[in-house]
């Protein structure tokens, strides 16, 4: 076991924290606004990841180009979910809230199983291709530019939320929505614009992803599962927390995959997990 | 809170006597109807309809009764199912006594699981139940002792074996199996909604921080609740496993146990001893069906119907169709 191996596990593993950072982001995000946690958050990342697909398959568009589309639909979708699902359960229990996300989550899944059959596809001849070497160190182009691409979104996300006035609206609804109201800030709006971005945020991680990942349609489940724990870790409602808990995530996957058994890449990513949420149950920067 | 302290003075029958009686029915006629002759397929649907009847009902204790949501429980599932085959294959015990080693291993686990994450609240446990369903198959599909990926078939006896509880020519044996055990935990459930117990669990689900004033143990109560649920939960797994002798992680462990008893509880009513039946015997009906006559197309037509139902019920009818029927009627009216 020499050191560079370690070193290129450290660097796949940073670069796939940074995908599951995002990905956690548009979750926590979404938590913060209305508590409600999306359990078809995966399935949305996997729909974000065929609209790539499509794109490229039907008209030709490199994922790399057809990011702006898949993020304004995957808008579309998260405004869709709000008005059609998530406003009527606002107010019901936790284990309805639940138990609806899950719903959907199952809905969209084998909606898309019958559309598209479980068949795995990936696209052909991207323009981001081969790799890139550094010293001893190989690095995916297609990977590095995702894990890069989602930094920015992330940064941009960040900058968002705590620079902009809609931001700093979100924030308001998020700590409290009654108050928020009676200053002027129509939490409804604000719920569908959060959903709209947290959304919006998978698209950029689905379409970036759909340039070196396999597509089908379990793809999301594990991703979910990942950023269900970075959400949690990181502290439910903490976009900065997000950051971190990506990036803890990306590293044991990848480090526990190096030095002891890849196949159980999920049983260290729970242990991290259960360890921090017992000592810390708020999570790292959590809120709550 | 008022109900935790008449707790005392409830009496067990408290239940309209109609009722009484159109239960009494009703189990009369399902020993009966076999009897008169049901084709394979409707003793399948049956056996079918009460297996996931008690799997819902061990997770109503849980979630409807205490309140914490597992979204795993499907581990305790695939440990009874594998505990039954396991200690026969090896050892050649006879499942009748490996249900109860499956029942007791899936009662150790859950305290083993529950004290640290029954701390959790909320999404957290959710959450953290989820992995722990998806990790027990993680673990079956590389542990060579039970099989690995490709699992235990179990050796089929040449004859029909009670000792063996394997049955060849007909389903009828392993529908009155699953009737008597659906009866005895369905009557165990309904003891403990009435007792002390259950009255306990639903003032720790419904405010934690009273339950606590009034010397309620909150995490051991929950660790009880998920303790007697995984303790329901084992033994359909070991039967299961007999019913169909051929088990691998990807079968037993599936996520889809886990998603499917918490579709029934939520469509019958969750928190409710009758939510599973209702809830079982409209969902299962609907799923065999759609996979007889939609699920040649190769689609998940079923899946999809189950996703769809769930989000309706959760807009419309959050307390499940339970709640279609006046409150009255399943309770007798208090005579002070």
């Amino acid at each position: 076991m020499t050191s560079e191996i370690i070193l290129q596990a450290i660097v796949t593993g940073l670069m796939m924290g940074l995908i599951y950072a995002l990905i956690a982001a548009g979750l926590s995000l979404i938590f913060g606004l209305m508590e409600i946690v999306n359990f078809a958050h995966g399935e949305h990342l996997m729909l974000s990841m065929f609209s790539s697909f499509w794109l490229w398959s039907l008209f030709g568009l490199d994922p790399i180009f057809s990011i702006p589309i898949t993020i304004l639909l995957m808008a579309f979708c998260g405004i869709i979910t709000h008005y059609f699902l998530i406003r009527y359960i606002l107010k019901a229990k936790m284990l309805i809230q639940i138990c609806a996300t899950f719903g959907l989550s199952i809905f969209i899944r084998s909606i898309a199983q019958l559309l598209w059959t479980p068949d795995f596809r990936n696209v052909d001849k991207p323009l981001l291709e081969g790799r890139l070497e550094i010293g001893s160190l190989f690095i995916g182009q297609p990977q590095l530019i995702a894990s890069l691409v989602c930094l920015m979104a992330f940064i941009g996300l960040y900058l968002f939320v705590t620079k902009t006035e809609t931001g700093l609206a979100l924030q308001a609804t998020a700590q409290d929505r009654h108050a928020a109201e009676i200053l002027g800030i129509p939490s409804n709006k604000m719920f569908a614009i959060g959903w709209a971005i947290g959304l919006g945020c998978v698209g950029v991680a689905g379409g970036m992803m759909a340039n070196y990942f396999f597509i089908f349609t379990d793809v999301g489940i594990n991703f979910a599962l990942f950023a269900f724990v970075a959400v949690a870790l990181g502290g439910f409602g903490s976009i900065i927390g997000c950051l971190y808990a990506g990036i803890i995530i990306g590293l044991v996957e990848s480090l526990g995959g190096l030095l002891i058994d890849p196949s159980f890449k999920l049983l260290y990513v729970f242990v991290i997990y259960l360890l921090v949420v017992i000592y810390k149950p708020q999570g790292l920067f959590g809120r709550y | 809170m008022d109900k935790l302290i008449a707790a005392k003075s409830e009496p067990l029958w408290n239940t309209n006597n109609k009722v009484i009686s159109i239960i009494v029915g009703l189990v009369v006629l399902l020993f009966v109807l076999p009897l008169v002759g049901l084709n394979s397929f409707y003793l399948h649907l049956f056996i079918m309809i009460f297996m996931h009847a008690v799997m819902a009902q061990s997770w109503n204790v849980i979630a409807g009764f205490s309140g914490q949501i597992s979204l795993g429980h499907g581990a305790f599932f695939g440990i009874g199912a594998y505990a039954t085959s396991f200690f026969y294959m090896e050892y050649g015990i006879t499942p009748w006594i490996s249900i109860f080693f499956g029942m007791f291993i899936s009662g150790v686990f859950a305290v083993l699981i529950g004290i640290p994450m029954l701390r959790l609240s909320g999404h957290y446990f959710a959450i953290a139940t989820l992995l722990i369903g998806i990790s027990f198959q993680v673990v079956f599909q590389r542990w060579d002792l039970v099989g690995a990926a490709s699992g235990l078939w179990i050796t089929m006896t040449p004859e029909d074996s009670w000792i063996a509880l394997q049955f060849h020519k007909s389903k009828l044996p392993y529908y009155y199996i699953f009737l008597v055990f659906f009866l005895i935990s369905f009557f165990a459930v309904w003891v403990l909604s009435r007792s002390k117990l259950g009255y306990r669990l639903r003032a720790v689900r419904d405010d934690p921080q009273a339950a606590l004033s009034l010397c309620i143990n909150v995490s051991n109560y929950k660790i009880i609740a998920y303790v007697i649920s995984a303790m329901i939960m084992a033994p359909m797994g070991s039967l299961f496993a007999q019913y169909i002798l051929i088990i691998d992680p990807d079968r037993v462990f599936n996520i889809e146990i886990s998603i499917i008893v918490l579709l029934i509880t939520v469509l019958g009513g969750i928190g409710n001893v009758w939510g599973p039946i209702i809830g079982a015997s409209i969902l299962i009906p609907i799923s065999e069906y759609s996979r007889i006559y939609l699920g040649g197309t190769g689609g998940a037509v079923d899946l999809i119907l189950y996703g769809l139902i769930l989000m309706i019920i959760c807009v419309f009818r959050p307390n499940g169709l339970i709640s279609f029927i006046p409150k009255d009627i399943l309770e007798r009216k208090k005579q002070r």
